[in-house]
């Protein structure tokens, strides 16, 4: 009836495998759906009344400054954009390391995100100043390309240095019910990110929630790239919109919360485009506070996917300091 | 690979600081009168004090209207509506009635925080419901005023009763306010409103309303008291209406009282609402539905779904999630934005409801409560759910009216059903399944006079409201509450 038939724990050790656990649940097209079809599913109105009650929270004070800085460090600082140059990157690299040059207290982004082709001047510019460099791979933003194309787009940005691929899944293949495929494409790309010798990169699918309509597909969706080994689960590529939305990204809060129930395994879940400012960023948090609790209150295991959030968050954190709000030109454009 | 950390849930990273909403919006005064003929004068009983239940701080000396005060209203009531309000044109009277309408949208926080202060409701709920709703009220009757011909089919003729005597409880005292007052104008009624002894301070305050929306003096008495001023408002012969929202053991008395006059009576009275939750539900709005049904207003509401029915085959796992859910209800100021349950009404409240709580233990359910802190000072109880409940414990039985859940369950749709009707009451019921045409099965099944499907407690000015059996009688809200003030 419910995930619940899927395994028979409802904790296992870290890394359990989960082709063992899911075994059964990934042998067929068939056994997927059926799988996925008998999740819970989720009533529009009531997961929208509940994004919009938690965003009601009022967060101020300490709670506000803690939040703040929290959010900065989860961002992933992104540049996708057709006319990057390497120059672009690395002013964004710059800023990353150090969002606030007026106030070193402030603490960097969680890492930057760049096309593949952009890696290894991300890569050098951020050294090791612990800043992640993610990239969007797989033919990202369509996904439309032959599976070893896209594995060779993936196999050439961990090449490069990526510490974190960005995937997209093929939105086409899901609506039509092909599951087995996308499911095999996620394994195929997670393998893709094994770097021989050392940390394998992570992987972070994006399911283009615009496209996939629905927040049963959502749900679905999530459970698929969890047990396909997805490192962290995310709303959109920032080019289809709507993107990240709160009752979306509740619906993927839930999952990963009882994925983790059943599996023991934590699953990170990043929010993606259209995230602009700081009121929005700290409704996130909230959200994931009561959602799925502290333990996800970490840039491990949460993200903002955006580019003008950075700059909001530290204007609000500079009128915490100094009880006055400066205006945009106080702050580095990138 | 994936790492896991040690532990789940234990030092939260971001405790949201206090954010308490400003007091310096209302004014108190340290005393308060009664409303009679569109001014305030003194009662001749002795008067008493409303307190704050999360505080037990004194907030206003309050009148008490003894039967001459009543008599006084009742006539004033009876001269406004005779002479001024009941000729005037429907027309006239909406224009009234919008202006109140606008103007408890322009005070609209300062009658949340009043109410807050006053009940011990969280600010969350006065501010996002209580105020925005009973404004809705006025704005839907206004709406009426001037087509009352087309209110009630087949009769196009229809006049006002006259003098309207209603008694309202203390769980929403100026929604039920709105409830009341605002259908017995639209229709050419005046009325002498007694509000609970516990909560008076808002139906004071739009007292205040009328007066600066400039109504006729009369057209609306307030008459402030305990059981004794109500019971000399529902007895006073000059009353040709009671409207009553309360305890079934109240409203038995009032229906003796008026039995063999001429008077009309609608009633609201208790319930043990069934909230059935079928394996294919929606889990998680589910369990939203659920903590909204039972914990919203601390569970001091008449339609509250006090009686969770879960399929067995998903019980635990709802079970599991509904307790994880209870654990982040934030209880504690009920000023504070971010407190989802507040204080228990009255000392009195509090005790029935421990009360009950300990025979449901002695019952042998299974007594679970949030892990919550709750204030040393004024009237606290955790939410808390009963596992383990039969049709036969009094916990599925009696209304507790607080925060309390009894957890039973059920196989078959028709046991469902079964179960929910097995009540004295039936006022309202909850069905949350992903399959429409069960959905209308069972709305068709269960004798309660509201049923939500995959959603709970959510009121609307539009929608009649009202009970089956020991829940009462007639119906407020919509078109069918303005057929209780016409004749």
């Amino acid at each position: 009836m419910t995930a619940t038939s899927a395994s028979t724990t409802s904790a296992g050790p870290a890394g359990a495998d989960l082709t063992a656990r899911f075994g059964d649940v990934v042998g067929s097209d068939a056994s997927l759906r059926r799988f996925l079809h008998g999740l819970p599913g989720v009533d529009q109105v009531g997961c929208e009344a509940r994004a919009a009650a938690l965003g009601t929270r009022s967060v101020k004070a300490e709670a506000k400054a803690v939040a703040l800085d929290l959010a900065i460090r989860m961002v992933d600082l992104t540049t996708l954009e057709g006319m990057d140059t390497p120059g672009k990157v690395r002013a964004l690299a710059s800023k990353a390391m150090r969002p606030d040059p007026a106030d070193p207290s402030c603490p960097s982004v969680a890492a930057v995100c760049v096309y593949p082709d952009l890696v290894e001047v991300a890569k050098e510019t951020l050294g090791d100043s612990g800043v992640h460099v993610a990239a969007v791979a797989t033919s990202f933003p369509s996904g439309r390309a032959a599976l070893e194309i896209k594995l060779a787009d993936v196999r050439a940005a961990v090449a490069a240095g990526a510490d974190e691929i960005d995937m997209v899944i093929d939105r086409g293949a899901f609506l039509s019910g092909r599951y087995l495929q996308v499911f095999e494409e996620i394994v195929a790309t997670r393998e893709a990110c094994a770097r021989p010798g050392g940390e394998d990169a992570h992987l972070k699918v994006i399911f283009e929630t615009g496209e996939l309509q629905t927040y049963d597909n959502v749900r679905r969706a999530s459970w698929l790239a969890m047990m396909a080994g997805a490192h962290f689960i995310k709303t959109s590529t920032g080019k289809v919109q709507p993107a990240a939305t709160l009752p979306v990204t509740l619906v993927m809060l839930e999952a990963v919360r009882d994925f983790r129930e059943q599996t023991g395994q934590m699953v990170g879940v990043k929010p993606a485009g259209g995230i602009r400012t700081a009121k929005d960023a700290i409704k996130y948090l909230v959200m994931v506070n009561e959602t799925c609790g502290a333990d996800w209150l970490d840039p491990d295991w949460f993200r903002f996917g955006a580019s003008t959030l950075l700059n909001d968050l530290l204007m609000q954190r500079t009128k915490m300091t100094t009880g006055r709000y400066s205006g945009p030109d106080y702050f580095t454009l990138d | 690979m994936v790492k896991v950390p040690e532990s789940s849930g234990s030092a939260p990273l971001f405790d949201y600081a206090p954010a308490p909403e400003s007091r310096a919006v209302v004014d108190l005064s340290p005393s308060y009168g009664l409303f009679v003929d569109g001014v305030f004068v003194d009662g001749g009983g002795r008067s008493f004090k409303t307190i704050n239940p999360a505080t037990e701080e004194v907030l206003a000396e309050v009148a008490e209207a003894d039967e001459r005060d009543v008599d006084a209203a009742v006539q004033a009531a009876r001269r406004a509506q005779e002479r001024v309000w009941g000729r005037m044109s429907g027309r006239e009277r909406a224009k009234y009635l919008f202006r109140i309408a606008r103007i408890i949208q322009e005070r609209a926080r300062e009658l949340a925080v009043l109410e807050t202060l006053d009940n011990g409701k969280p600010i969350r709920e006065s501010r996002d419901v209580d105020v925005p709703t009973a404004a809705a009220h006025f704005f839907y009757y206004a709406g009426w005023a001037d087509k009352l011909e087309y209110a009630v089919p087949g009769r196009p003729d229809v006049r006002p009763l006259g003098v309207a005597g209603q008694v309202i409880p203390w769980n929403f005292p100026l929604l039920m306010l709105a409830w009341k007052v605002a259908p017995a104008l639209a229709a050419g009624n005046t009325v002498v409103l007694k509000p609970a002894e516990t909560t008076p301070l808002t139906a004071l305050l739009f007292a205040e309303i009328c007066q600066q929306a400039d109504l006729p003096p009369g057209v609306v008495n307030i008459v402030t008291g305990a059981g004794a001023t109500g019971r000399a408002v529902v007895a006073h012969p000059g009353v040709d209406k009671v409207a009553f929202t309360g305890s079934t053991e109240v409203g038995r008395s009032i229906a003796r009282t008026v039995a063999g006059t001429d008077k009309r009576v609608t009633l609201e009275l208790g319930g043990k609402a069934a909230n059935i939750v079928f394996e294919d539900a929606a889990i998680d709005q589910a369990v939203e539905g659920i903590v909204n049904g039972i914990f919203f207003n601390q569970g001091h509401v008449c339609c509250a779904g006090s009686r969770l029915l879960v399929q067995e085959s998903v019980a635990e796992e709802v079970l599991d999630r509904l307790k994880r859910r209870m654990a982040t209800l934030r209880v504690g100021d009920p000023l504070d934005k971010n407190t989802d349950v507040g204080a228990i009404n009255s000392a009195e409240q509090l005790g029935r409801i421990r009360d009950l709580a300990q025979v449901g233990e002695d019952e042998g359910a299974g007594r679970w409560s949030a892990p919550c802190e709750l204030p040393a000072q004024g009237f606290w109880f955790p939410p808390t759910l009963f596992t383990g409940v039969s049709q036969a414990h009094r916990i599925a039985r009696e209304e507790i009216f607080g925060p309390v859940l009894s957890v039973l369950t059920f196989r078959t749709p028709s046991e469902a059903v079964e179960k929910a009707n097995n009540t004295p009451y039936g006022l309202s019921a909850g069905v949350w399944t992903e399959k429409g045409s069960r959905i209308l099965w069972m709305a068709n099944q269960l004798r309660a006079g509201v049923v939500w499907a995959n959603t709970f407690n959510k009121f609307d000015p539009t929608s009649p409201f009202g009970g089956y059996k020991e829940s009462g009688y007639g119906r407020e809200g919509g078109r069918q509450g303005l057929e209780g003030y016409l004749r």
